[in-house]
């Protein structure tokens, strides 16, 4: 990120290269019936995010207007219209998760983080998220920062795994 | 190779079954989802490797499998022949396991299953309560098989169903599932039978068949470990559903927060076509099929029939007016069949086994078994699968291991946020569909949450209302403005600021969102409500009149006491009170002026000693 708004021509050849990926995707499953969701799976994993433009040049591609495809996104809690910190902290707050105490380890994240639910810290390294189950209940309470999921988490673990990420 | 007919299928079983029986030894490694995060993967490869360098390579067959249910042990291994069961199995437990018990021939006891209530080990998996007390046939390959091989699938039978399926006329298809009793695993119990009865009798040129694997219900964790460790399972049950309605084309849409099941089962596609058991003409029948996985995008309310199907349409994923039903007009206009996942692992079996063999497990109209996320203050915590008919006790403190932290056992939650809670004095009912509606519970998709003492039953409410107000997807006024209603009632209760009165408007908004929301999840959204009220009603009253909550979870309501004899005067707490109401002298007791307080819970939290209390 820091390497693209140094540099903004790196970020345009890095654009292109992500807009040629998209066009391949879309025209993957140009024969198939109903697939917008699954090439918004596609853009947001390419881009890390769903930015005004992307949703657009989605549209364009596939036939759709503008408005239509940013009433499905915004429907879905997948989808989202803001870049993504470095590093995402998830904290489960499914049934499983909350009955084994998920809400301490969301007070305390916010404590050390200084930030609230579906914030960014400054730096743009953190953010928290709380998400409905992600299928580990056995492990319950869960977070899960980037695609690692801590199991049995105690509130005084949450310094500690945050501290695996600084600097990465 | 492709598999061109019955007799390929055999030869492909002898083959493998004939190459297992070399090896002296099998090493199982779970690959399921609660062992991934304790990382199994390292392990995994540690024994590969270790196997490998011991030079043993031709004697002992490692296996990548899918959950074996103890998911809070990870990473769990099995040893076969001697079926020892290992749990926490790090890379330096696997070296000991190879080195003493595949080479030394020895059992290592401590590393292997602990039993709470015998509070003892129990080395053979077999002898096991929690593995014992099982009927597994949705999971009969899961934890057995490596997920990802065909052949594996095959030498256990697989694909032997579908052979005979194409044997059989629709009909006789219908007849079996019918008779068999099988009812829908999603939540509702619908029959099986007739509804699909009803898909083949459908007119339409073009058919689908669709697997509901969005799992919505938080706290449930079973379908996504059945697909995970015997994804061809589901492939062979929708192909055989497919077959009897006369469907071509079969979709599975699966939750995107499950990103293993979907590589998993996107390979086990792959290799399904690969092999020529997906595609045309499937062993010779002449019967074409396909399957296409759609993955959604966290949305609870597509969970729900109607949702999931424009979902899959690329559409918002907001439900139907019904009719026209999916069997009339469902997927893209055409007439579809929407089962759950496990519904579907049921299949193969009762085509195979036959309908008689199926029923003579459960009870009254439930039969079969039914498979169970256990999760909570639970001891063994994971994936079960039980004949229906069994108690809850049973369930919950054989099976289960009883509650965690010596605590007592307060309620059982089942079908999430649609569902209810059970309690001590009904813990002996059966899990069967009719028994549970009767108590205001329901059978749910089997996701079953323990709750201990410490369990605020309204806080839990308002936790479940919640969730539905984040879900609701606004479309009709009942479920969209009803719920937050009955929200900020129970915010309002679990602050200590509720009335006697918000009781039975919280009844009425109930029964009112119940007759007049358009879809499930509004008209069940007032179960947890309406269950905690009946039950608990006395914690209810002890929020609204008393002020407090017995449980201490409600933060609103907490007082907060320092143990004078804990207390070592070391003045931190004070230090960090926001409203500096705690006073003492250095190496004093200090004390807590409860007028101030504003429950914030620093002091307890900053105190090194314990002597904060919370009551
Ligand atoms: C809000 C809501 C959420 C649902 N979520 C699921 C789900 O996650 N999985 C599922 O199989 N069925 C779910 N259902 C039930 C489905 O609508 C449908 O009845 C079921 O998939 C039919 O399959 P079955 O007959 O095999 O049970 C849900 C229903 C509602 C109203
Ligand atoms: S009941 Fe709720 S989720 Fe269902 S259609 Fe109405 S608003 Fe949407
Ligand atoms: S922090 Fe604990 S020990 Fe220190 S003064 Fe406060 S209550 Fe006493
Ligand atoms: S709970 Fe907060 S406000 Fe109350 S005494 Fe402790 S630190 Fe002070
Ligand atoms: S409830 Fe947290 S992972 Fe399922
Ligand atoms: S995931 Fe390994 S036992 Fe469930």
């Amino acid at each position: 990120m820091s390497e693209v708004a140094k540099n903004p021509s790196v970020a345009k050849e890095e654009m292109r290269a992500d807009y040629e990926k998209l066009a391949n995707v879309i025209d993957l499953y140009s024969g198939k019936e109903g697939c917008l969701i699954q090439v918004l799976h596609a853009a947001q994993e390419i881009f890390g995010y769903l930015p005004f433009e992307v949703q657009k040049y989605v549209a364009d591609n596939m036939g759709f207007s503008v408005s239509y495809v940013s009433s499905v996104s915004s429907f879905y809690s997948f989808f989202s219209t803001t870049p993504r910190t470095k590093h995402d902290v998830k904290v489960c707050l499914g049934t499983a998760c909350y009955v084994r105490g998920g809400k301490l380890l969301i007070e305390k994240l916010q404590e050390i983080l200084g930030i609230g639910v579906g914030e960014a810290t400054a730096d743009n390294v953190f953010s928290i998220h709380v998400t409905r189950c992600v299928g580990a209940c056995g492990l319950a309470p869960v977070v899960v920062v980037d695609d690692d999921v801590y199991k049995q988490v105690k509130p005084g673990d949450i310094a500690g795994i945050l501290d695996q990420y600084r600097g990465k | 190779m492709r598999i061109k007919n019955v007799n390929d299928l055999k030869l492909i079983a002898d083959q493998y079954n004939a190459e297992l029986k070399k090896y002296e030894h099998t090493i199982y490694v779970c690959g399921g989802g609660g062992c991934i995060s304790s990382k199994c993967q390292d392990t995994k490869n540690f024994v590969d490797s270790y196997i490998k360098e011991q030079g043993l390579s031709d004697k002992v067959n490692v296996i990548f499998t899918g959950c074996m249910g103890t998911c809070a042990m990870g990473p769990v291994v099995l040893v076969e022949p001697e079926r020892i069961y290992y749990v926490h199995v790090t890379p330096e437990r696997a070296k000991d396991i190879i080195d003493r018990q595949i080479i030394g021939g020895e059992v290592i006891e401590e590393y292997t299953f602990f039993d709470a209530n015998l509070n003892k080990h129990i080395p053979c998996i077999d002898d096991i309560p929690f593995f014992a007390e099982q009927v597994q046939i949705v999971l009969n390959k899961c934890g057995k098989i490596p997920f990802d091989s065909i052949e594996a699938y095959i030498a256990k039978g697989g694909f032997t169903a579908v052979a005979k399926a194409f044997g059989m006329t629709q009909q006789q298809i219908i007849d079996e599932v019918t008779a068999s009793g099988l009812r829908g695993r999603g939540g509702a119990g619908f029959p099986t039978g007739i509804k699909w009865s009803a898909g083949m009798k459908a007119q339409g040129d073009r058919k689908c068949i669709v697997c509901n694997a969005d799992e919505g219900d938080p706290g449930a964790f079973m379908d996504r470990s059945a697909i995970e460790g015997d994804p061809f399972c589901l492939i062979e049950g929708m192909m055989i559903g497919g077959f009897a309605i006369g469907a071509n084309n079969g979709y599975v849409y699966c939750r995107a927060e499950y990103p293993v099941a979907v590589e998993r089962f996107n390979k086990a596609l792959d290799i399904a076509r690969e092999w020529g058991m997906l595609g045309e003409n499937i062993l010779g029948s002449g019967f074409n099929f396909d399957i296409e996985l759609r993955i959604g995008a966290g949305a609870f309310v597509c969970g729900e029939e109607t949702a999931l199907m424009n979902s899959i349409q690329g559409e918002r994923g907001e439900p139907r007016q019904k009719p026209p039903f999916p069997f009339e007009s469902g997927l893209f206009g055409c007439p579809t069949i929407i089962n759950n996942v496990e519904t579907y692992y049921n299949i193969a079996e009762i085509i195979n086994r036959g309908a008689d063999w199926f029923a003579q497990y459960g009870v009254g109209k439930s039969k079969g078994t039914k498979v169970f996320a256990l999760a909570g203050d639970v001891i063994n915590t994971g994936i079960v699968e039980v004949p229906m008919g069994m108690s809850l006790r049973k369930l919950i403190f054989e099976i289960g291991g009883g509650i965690t932290d010596g605590m007592k056992f307060k309620a059982a939650q089942m079908g999430g946020p649609s569902g209810g809670c059970i309690t001590e004095k009904n813990l002996d009912t059966s899990v069967d569909y009719e028994s549970l509606t009767a108590l205001g519970a329901i059978m749910g998709s089997g996701g079953l949450i323990v709750m201990g003492e410490n369990t605020c039953m309204v806080d839990t409410a308002r936790f479940f209302m919640q969730f539905i107000q984040d879900e609701s997807c606004g479309k009709c006024t009942p479920c969209r403005i009803g719920t937050k209603r009955m929200l900020e009632i129970l915010e309002r209760i679990t602050q200590g600021k509720g009335t006697l009165e918000d009781l039975d408007t919280l009844e009425e908004l109930s029964y009112t969102i119940k007759d007049t929301a358009m879809c499930g999840l509004g008209q069940t959204a007032p179960n947890p409500v309406l269950s905690t009220l009946a039950n608990f009603r006395d914690e209810y009253e002890a929020h609204i009149v008393g002020k407090t909550c017995p449980a201490h979870i409600c933060s609103a309501l907490a007082k907060y006491y320092i143990d004078p004899e804990k207390c070592k005067g070391c003045t931190l707490c004070a230090r960090n009170c926001p409203v500096q109401c705690i006073s003492g002298k250095v190496k004093e007791p200090h004390v807590i002026d409860q007028n101030k307080c504003i429950k914030c819970g620093a002091c307890m939290t900053n105190c090194k000693f314990g002597a904060v209390i919370k009551k």
